[in-house]
């Protein structure tokens, strides 16, 4: 089957149905590839609340915030269509959504033609205007961390133990060990000891912990669950199933030291160690990424390397707070919509130039990981903003940022975290060079 | 080692003493550590970098209060749970009653979101209300 629309977005999670909504919104005709049955992404199993004080003014859980935008969407339109042939003639009915559910999008070419795949049209072609990746991201499992000992059964994701507890009720273990003390780790903590199951611990390589302070103590604290800082699980014991883990404090350079092993009865090991974007199908269509955030290189509009492709949310970079995820992607899916009207403009002469000048590299230095975007185009807005995160805690922090050697903004901030994105906002018109974005320590 | 139970939760905020307790404030990443030398109902709150610390320290002391959020089972839903939450805050004392009240409902589809589960969660006078929509099984077929 073949198909056409102005922009494709891959992924309902709140990243495509925002990008979605922004892109219909700007009079595309907007079609969106979810292989999950419903739409929501990730945000279906995060039952509990903080979503949306950032966007909405007020705390929502996770499906709830979902709800808003998937609302949204079918206000555009065709709602969620279930099946292509609902979808009226191309041309006929613009700006509109229709999200295509339990199809997976299988790949993607430079010229923006999306192959995807579902059990009711089998495997469908669509020719892009503009694409939209919006994929999320997956966890890190334990092959990725290399942990010794057996292969037993009740070693889970945190993520995928809360899909279990909260969309199917089911309760992956009694007593638990959780490595990694991000906020999905923490949130699964208070989870399963409200489930009635005993956490005996948290383990934390780092000598901090990721997560919200809230989730500390809302989620660990509030339960008296151990917290332990510096510490890895190194072993895994049992043959059907857990039985216990060896745990070890590390050192500086995070190596396990041998006389602190010790070992923990449980019957189940959550891991919570780390997201990374799915860019499977950014990688086959050739886009640059970066190797960092492990999402594509994008300019302020989150145009990808590849013309008329853009990304956003935890496809692009691993996001904390979706209300970021919503803002991203209402950028992605405004300018996708740009180019998908545009992109005859944009190929001919002008174009192919205007998509090669006036690009300015974005680039971090001292505490700063990764900045997003890493490219500034020749910039329409007045003013653009840079989102990065620094690797280790800065208690307080300065920021400056350079461009083209001279300083265009600076900062003191209280506290940095790892475990909170940064963003600070640059005017276009002070930009005269590499921009550079500097952490480092300050006084007191 | 051990983890709590609900019931000795429960037991330790009801006797917590009138002295000096420690917090983490939350309400922005800078984390202060409250110091609450409690005098009654005006407890002094230090160690905090601003006003907003002292506000939460108090509360803190005072009467820590908690959202609740699970899922309770729906009858011919499209999906076998529903998520719910506590309309608003809850004593946090009283959340182990309200997830064992929660774990035995049972809702029927359709179910909207805001639509209320229960009208009084564990005698603290919230509603529990449904944040998930469910249309039935019927719906999606
Ligand atoms: C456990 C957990 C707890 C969190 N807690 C909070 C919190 O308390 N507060 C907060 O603000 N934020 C929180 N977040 C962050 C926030 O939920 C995420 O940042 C946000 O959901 C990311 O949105 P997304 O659309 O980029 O990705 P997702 O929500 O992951 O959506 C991606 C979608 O793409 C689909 N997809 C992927 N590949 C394909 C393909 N090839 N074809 C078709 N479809 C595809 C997936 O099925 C999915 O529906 C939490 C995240 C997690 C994981
Ligand atoms: S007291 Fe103020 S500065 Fe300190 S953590 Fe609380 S809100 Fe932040």
């Amino acid at each position: 089957m073949e198909r056409k629309a102005d922009v494709v977005v891959i992924g309902a999670g709140p990243a495509g149905l925002a990008a979605g909504v922004a892109a219909a919104d700007q009079g595309a005709s907007v079609l969106i590839l979810e292989r999950d049955e419903r739409a929501g992404g990730i945000l279906r199993q995060c039952i509990h609340n903080g979503f949306g004080l950032h966007y909405f003014g007020e705390e929502l859980t996770g499906p709830e915030y979902a709800a808003r935008f998937i609302e949204q969407a079918e206000k555009r339109g065709a709602g969620m269509g279930r099946s292509s042939a609902s979808f009226g003639a191309a041309g006929q009915s613009p700006a509109t959504i229709e999200i295509l559910s339990d199809t997976m999008a299988l790949s993607l070419s430079p010229e923006r033609i999306v192959t995807a795949v579902n059990g009711r049209d089998g495997e469908i072609t669509v020719r892009a205007g503009a694409v939209v990746l919006a994929m999320g991201c997956r966890e890190r499992t334990r092959g990725a961390l290399g942990i010794a000992g057996t292969r037993p059964a009740g070693i889970y994701t945190a993520g995928a133990a809360q899909r279990l507890v909260n969309l199917e009720g089911y309760l992956p273990g009694r007593e638990l060990v959780i490595l990694g003390s991000g906020d999905i780790g923490l949130i699964m903590a208070r989870r399963m000891t409200w489930e009635g199951a005993s956490v005996k611990m948290v383990c934390e390589l780092m000598p901090y912990s990721s997560g919200l302070n809230r989730n500390i103590v809302q989620c660990v604290r509030d339960y008296d669950i151990p917290l332990y800082f510096s510490t890895t699980v190194t072993r895994v014991h049992g043959r059907e199933r857990v039985e216990g883990v060896t745990i070890a404090d590390v050192d500086e350079n995070r190596r396990p030291i041998p006389e602190t092993e010790r070992f923990v009865s449980c019957d189940t090991l959550l891991l919570s160690v780390g997201l990374l974007p799915e860019n499977e199908l950014t990688r086959g269509a050739g886009a640059e990424i970066d190797p960092v955030t492990g999402g594509a290189v994008v300019d302020e509009r989150r145009q990808t390397s590849l013309p008329g492709v853009f990304a956003c949310g935890n496809a692009l970079q691993v996001h904390d707070l979706v209300d970021h995820v919503s803002r991203e992607a209402e950028t992605a899916g405004r300018y996708a919509a740009e180019f998908a009207a545009s992109k005859t403009l944009l190929q001919s002469s002008r174009g192919a130039d205007r998509l090669n000048m006036g690009k300015t590299r974005v680039i971090g230095s001292g505490g700063t990981r990764y900045v997003v975007p890493q490219i500034i185009s020749e910039s329409p807005s007045e003013t653009v903003d840079l989102f990065f995160r620094v690797g280790e805690v800065f208690k307080p922090a300065r920021l400056t940022v350079t461009s083209g050697g001279n300083i265009i903004a600076s900062r003191r901030k209280r506290v940095m975290t790892p475990g909170e994105m940064e963003n600070i906002t640059i005017r276009t018109d002070q930009i005269n060079g590499e921009i550079n974005v500097h952490t480092q320590a300050d006084a007191q | 080692m051990e983890t709590r139970t609900g019931m000795e939760m429960k037991t330790e905020i009801k006797t917590s003493p009138d002295r000096k307790r420690e917090f983490v404030c939350i309400v922005c990443p800078v984390g202060c550590s409250l110091i609450i030398d409690g005098e009654g109902e005006s407890p002094r709150v230090s160690g905090n970098q601003c006003k907003r610390g002292e506000v939460y320290g108090k509360q803190e002391y005072l009467r820590p209060m908690r959202m609740v959020t699970s899922s309770v089972a729906v009858d011919g839903g499209a999906q076998p749970l529903c998520s719910v939450k506590t309309e608003r805050e809850i004593d946090k004392a009283k959340i182990f009653e309200a997830i064992e009240a929660i774990r035995s409902m049972r809702v029927r589809a359709p179910v909207e979101i805001g639509q209320t589960i229960a009208q009084d969660i564990a005698g603290t006078g919230v509603r529990l209300i449904a944040t998930t929509a469910d249309a039935g099984r019927s719906h999606t077929a």
